[in-house]
């Protein structure tokens, strides 16, 4: 999991550098008004390669300070928020089977509305307002295929593991043991009052 | 000692090692959670039935949702849910593929495309003051290919392009005074008429070239009473409005910019005489006014003359007219008579036509009709058919046709105020529980069908089967109680005054009650419910009585309103008893007693200081008075920043005859300064919590005791120019600072700021932690802490000679006015997204680790297991530590897809999140509520006590089948090796 996370912003970066080439020339970021500025961006979602996502942007959602005011994206992945005063404010996406870095924008009043934005969650400040998920996020487990290695792994594998241990190999150490020093071995337990192996297993101590 | 510690520890670090996160498998969903999807009450509707295509209503909701529904089986196409401040005015179709919403009191206007929902296009339209906000589409205005929608809000009226959403012009009309009233726009004409009323005694009539927006002519004329403001439309040249003293009609022509005015008293239209009022229903050539109780329908002759055509009682509801075949316009009234409505559609030119007459069987808890909408369709014999669309005092949606309900939505859910769980009834013996299980061998072909879909060995076709068979099994939708405690009712309290019973089972609707008023009279017909509390819960004594639910409800909006309670019995949805208290209800209080019947003491304040001990029998009181001097409560006043600590005083003898009544003494009084300080959130325990371990062992040996106190209330304050929306200030100028409290003594127990930040604040408070979420101005992302809170008197007892000899003070009187000696440890961490509320997750005895059930702004619940927030987290924790279960420290709290316990759902609109303990202690139900609802069954630790439903009982068999036979061959082979041995 870590190391996904871990390349996940540099892939973005890098899909993000892409995206720059393409729309840095046409984003209108803010225009001034009577009342309160606009901020306009745009999310960019990269064909899903997880199946079961189904992507709509239909369905995603931006919301600007926690709720203060919700838009929704055009066909075209655009957004805007509309009187906006300057200051700093925070966006943030919603959209299933995505993770979004929360957004720090600062419109600034001094330059008629002009718009910074960072990333809050990775610090890095975007050129141009195109919000891209930092990650995918697989809500379900994947389930493992069925392997022997599993299977012998489970309570009951080891269960039979061990009986099959018990069963065929335990005779087979008794045979490696030279008989003298079995018999030493039992006298001494005899002597010590411990049951001993051989008198649990009265075949194998029986047939010597 | 030590050794069974570091056993146990290693225990549980075995189990909480793979506990990591919630986690499920895309097959398990819908085993054991469900996701109801609502819209809330309809305010507009509009049909969208085409000859060909699917048929499909649009509607808009008091909830804040856009939603396009099916008109065949009232299934959701789409919906949106827009923001919580972002309230809908109107909606309407243009161009026959766009739905247009206009929201925010007129300020944004929006297009989605109709088939699927998304978003085309946006404009935010200037306003400059409150006003009215129109909506309206013309059918037949058109240039150069494009067709404009005209809206009026806030003092402009705009013309916008329907394709692109550009506006085309827009009109000042913001001067001094001027409201507009109505925007008419003549059939066949390219003038548009604005009427407005300057300083409500003055008509003035706009004529606007609908092409540039500009002023053709202007008229205005001076009316010595005065209008009322309401005004009904009546046709393309005529409105009718009442005057000042609401008594009489004024009839405003205004025909080619010329006003006239033209009065008509209602005592001359009917005898009864009273307030009017202009119903709002849109009618031509006629209004309804509703006069005394009964409602009027007025026809307007050509020469503005007023007569009275028809009458009804007042309990109607009216639709818009709509225009059917042959230049004629119907509407349809609907109105109540015994356990049947009545749908009646007439024509409007002739009130003795009636197009169609209908009466159809109505459940009694919907209450009355609200709001009708009629659409026509043309039969298979070319008569008109009509459909109508009704929406219930309950909020539900009804679609009727035919003289039957073709289907039905409980919207009433989408505005849930308060929820509590109820037990399900016992099984009786002739139930059966057996009988769910088939034979033997289905049994066994339903193992081997799970065990191929474990070992993904299974076909398609069998993975369907499984599914169906996960679906039905184990009767989880039955209605008795189960040996787990997983079937359970969740009840809920509608905004509506309804309450559901939920089953866990399957989310279904069990019962469903309708408040009634305990008194007829006018003033509360339909009380508005406040609370719900566990009124009758029999456990040991009183078996054969019926668990029942308080209902806490007012009559009308105002805090002062004189109350009403009603008890509910919770197996039957019945109800017991209803009765008006004749006092207000500022504050419910249940005491942690019962009487011989196992009712709950219950006190409620009123707003004239006095509580009152419900239920009203003497055994109560006399139960009451025994703990008389043990109750204490308090008091939180969030304007004046104040929270007061009160005890009793004596019984109100003295002004009342009431013996149940109370006064009260002021404790103490905690004033936080009102120039820095502003109260935001205040939170206690929950008072049914249950803390399994009094102490925490670390892993050098150490104990701590943790301060389990009930008394304990957290208030969070902030700057009062913080008190708003995130990042409206800057990092100086505010500070938040959270406060401790005992609410017995009034005693601060702590106090922590946090510089720079800010609200809003959402917190949970359990056992001996509080865990809350905020803003940080500085970083500029959203932080969560955790305060925790031990007892440092108790920690002496930490020498085990101490306790052999007795020579501890466990079990030493704790009183609280003693002066705690305690210390708190604390965290902070970044978090990664706005949170909508926070919940953590109870079980039956307390022992399962916790879970933090935090609802984020994206509709979604995370899982974050407590151990993320624990103060003692380092950099790098020593090994002693990591075996402990200590996470390193990291600067944010991880978000870990796979523990979203909403999965791929999303509860929209998510308000509340309401945790319930499960009779098996790994397990607790989790009910969340919003637009949608949602419910899951979650185990913090793993189900460790209770086989999981994926158990292979077939690979369990197989196993000691092979086993046995093993043994049993082993067992021959050695016998034959014995007897070779023998021989030789």
């Amino acid at each position: 999991m870590a190391p996904i996370i871990r390349s996940s912003p540099a892939l973005a970066f890098l899909v993000l550098q892409i995206s720059f080439i393409f729309f840095a020339s046409t984003l209108p970021l803010s225009s001034g008004s009577e009342d309160g500025y606009t901020i306009t961006g745009r999310v960019k979602i990269p064909p899903s390669n997880v199946i079961g996502h189904t992507a709509k942007s239909s369905n995603v959602k931006v919301i600007l300070n926690g709720g203060q005011s919700v838009t929704f994206l055009r066909p075209d992945g655009y957004f805007t928020f509309h009187k906006v005063p300057a200051g700093t404010h925070l966006i943030e996406v919603s959209a299933m089977g995505y993770f979004f870095s929360p957004v720090r924008v600062d419109v600034s009043a001094r330059h008629h509305g002009k718009v910074h934005a960072t990333l809050t969650e990775t610090r890095r400040s975007l050129t141009e307002l195109v919000l891209e998920p930092l990650r995918e996020e697989q809500y379900y487990e994947i389930r493992e295929p069925f392997s022997m290695l599993s299977m012998v792994k489970s309570p009951m594998g080891l269960m039979v593991g061990f009986m099959v241990v018990v069963v065929f190999l335990m005779p087979k150490l008794m045979e490696n043991i030279d008989p003298e020093e079995m018999k030493q071995a039992q006298e001494e337990m005899r002597r010590q009052g411990v049951p001993s192996l051989s008198s649990l297993l009265p075949s194998a101590g029986a047939s010597r | 000692m030590a050794m069974e510690i570091r056993v146990s520890l290693l225990l549980l670090i075995f189990l909480s090692s793979a506990v990591i996160s919630f986690s499920l498998y895309e097959d398990q969903v819908g085993l054991m959670d469900w996701h109801q999807r609502y819209i809330g009450k309809v305010k507009h509707a509009v049909f969208h039935t085409q000859k060909t295509g699917r048929k499909r209503v649009i509607v808009s909701t008091e909830e804040n949702v856009v939603a396009s529904l099916d008109l065949r089986h009232g299934e959701i196409f789409w919906r949106h849910v827009l923001g919580t401040n972002d309230a809908i005015d109107g909606v309407d179709i243009a161009l026959g593929k766009y739905v247009i919403t206009l929201s925010s009191q007129g300020s944004v206007l929006r297009a989605w495309n109709l088939p699927d929902g998304q978003m085309v296009w946006e404009t935010s339209l200037h306003t400059a003051q409150s006003s009215k906000s129109l909506l309206s589409v013309p059918i037949n205005l058109k240039f150069d290919k494009d067709y404009p929608v005209l809206v009026f809000s806030g003092g402009y009226l705009h013309a916008v392009s329907a394709i692109d959403g550009e506006v085309l012009w827009k009109k000042d009309f913001t001067a001094e005074g001027f409201e507009v009233q109505r925007v008419l726009q003549p059939p066949e004409s390219s003038i548009i008429y604005v009427l407005g009323f300057l300083h409500s005694s003055e008509a003035v009539v706009y004529q606007i070239d609908s092409k540039t927006g500009e002023v053709v002519a202007q008229k205005s004329m001076v009316f010595p009473g005065g209008f009322s403001g309401e005004i009904s439309s009546v046709s393309s040249d005529k409105v009718v409005v009442l005057d000042s003293t609401r008594s009489i009609l004024v009839t405003i022509g205004f025909l080619d910019g010329v006003i006239s005015f033209q009065k008509t008293r209602i005592s001359d239209l009917v005898e009864e005489s009273g307030n009017a009022e202009i119903l709002s229903p849109l009618l031509s050539d006629m209004l309804a006014v509703k006069v005394n109780r009964r409602t009027i329908f007025v026809r307007i002759g050509g020469e503005g003359k007023l007569e009275v055509v028809d009458s009804l009682s007042d309990e109607t509801a009216m639709s818009d007219s709509l225009p059917v075949a042959d230049n004629q316009v119907a509407f349809a009234s609907v109105h109540h008579e015994g356990s049947k409505i009545h749908l009646i559609v007439k024509l409007v030119d002739d009130l003795d036509t009636v197009l169609l007459r209908e009466s159809i069987q109505m459940d009694q808890h919907r209450g009355r009709v609200h709001k009708v909408f009629i659409n026509n369709y043309i039969k298979t014999d070319r008569s008109n058919g009509f459909r109508a669309l009704i929406v219930m005092e309950d909020h539900s949606l009804l679609l009727l046709q035919q003289g039957a309900i073709v289907w039905s939505r409980e919207e009433g859910l989408a505005s849930v105020i308060d929820v509590t769980t109820a037990e399900l009834p016992v099984a009786k013996d002739g139930v059966s529980v057996a009988k769910v299980e088939h034979t033997l061998v289905d049994w066994l072909k339903g193992h081997m069908l799970k065990l191929k879909g474990s070992l993904l060995l299974a076909s398609p076709e069998d993975v369907a089967a499984i599914q169906e068979m996960r679906m039905k099994s184990s009767g989880r939708s039955k209605l008795t109680r189960d040996h787990n405690g997983f079937r359970k009712l969740f009840i809920a309290l509608t905004r509506a005054g309804k309450l559901f019973a939920l089953h866990t089972g399957d989310g279904r609707i069990v019962w469903s009650m309708l408040l009634k008023s305990p008194s007829k009279s006018e003033a509360c017909q339909r009380p508005s419910g406040i609370s719900l509390y566990q009124w009758q819960v029999p456990h040991h004594h009183a078996m054969d009585e019926n668990p029942s639910v308080l209902v806490v409800g007012r009559c009308g909006s105002d805090s002062s309103a004189p109350g009403v309670l009603s008890l509910v019995d919770v197996y039957t949805g019945k109800e017991i008893s209803s009765s008006g208290i004749g006092h207000s209800v500022v504050q419910v209080m249940p005491l942690p007693f019962t009487d011989s019947t196992e009712q709950r003491l219950h006190l409620i304040a009123d707003t004239e200081g006095h509580v009152h001990l419900y239920p009203k029998t003497s055994e109560a009181l006399s139960i009451f008075q025994r703990e008389f001097q043990n109750v204490y409560w308090y008091t939180v006043e969030g304007d004046g920043g104040i929270i007061r600590g009160h005890a009793m005083k004596s019984s109100c003898a003295g002004e009342t005859a009431d013996e149940y009544c109370f006064t009260t003494r002021e404790l103490w009084t905690v004033v936080f300064p009102s120039e820095s300080e502003k109260i935001i959130s205040t939170l206690t325990r929950k008072p049914n919590e249950v803390v399994h371990t009094q102490a925490k062992v670390s892993t050098d040996q150490d104990v701590l005791y943790k301060y389990v106190s009930r008394n304990l209330l957290f208030v969070a304050t902030v700057s009062p120019k913080g008190a708003g929306e995130i990042s409206s200030v800057t990092p100086e100028e505010s500070t938040l600072v959270v406060y401790l409290i005992d609410t017995i003594t009034g005693r601060i127990l702590h106090r922590l700021s946090h510089q720079g930040c800010q609200g809003p604040v959402h917190a949970v408070f359990s056992e001996n932690w509080v865990v809350y979420h905020y803003f940080n101005l500085r970083a500029h992302k959203y932080e969560v802490t955790v305060v925790e809170i031990y007892d440092q008197s108790r920690a002496e007892n930490k020498n085990v000679w101490k306790l052999v000899l007795g020579k501890h003070n466990l079990t030493a009187p704790i009183s609280s006015y003693s002066r705690p000696e305690m210390f708190t440890k604390s965290q902070s961490y970044f978090f990664a997204q706005s949170v909508k509320t926070i919940a953590v997750t109870s079980t039956a005895k307390g022992i399962t680790s916790k879970q933090l059930l935090i609802g984020t702004i994206g509709d979604q619940i995370l899982a974050l297991d407590k151990r993320f927030v624990d103060p003692r987290r380092t950099l790098n924790p020593s090994q002693a530590e990591k075996e402990e279960g200590i996470i390193p420290l990291t600067d944010s709290l991880p978000i870990i897809p796979q523990s979203y316990i909403t999965h791929s759902l999303k509860v929209e609109g998510l308000r509340g999140i309401v945790t319930a303990p499960a009779k098996l202690e790994s397990t607790t139900h989790v009910f969340a509520y919003g637009v949608d609802l949602f419910y899951t069954r979650l185990a913090p630790s793993k189900t460790y006590d209770s086989l999981t439903d994926d158990f292979s009982y077939a690979l369990l068999l197989i196993t000691i089948v092979a086993l046995v036979a093993a043994i049993y061959i082993t067992w021959v082979l050695s016998e034959k090796k014995e007897l070779s041995e023998k021989w030789r």
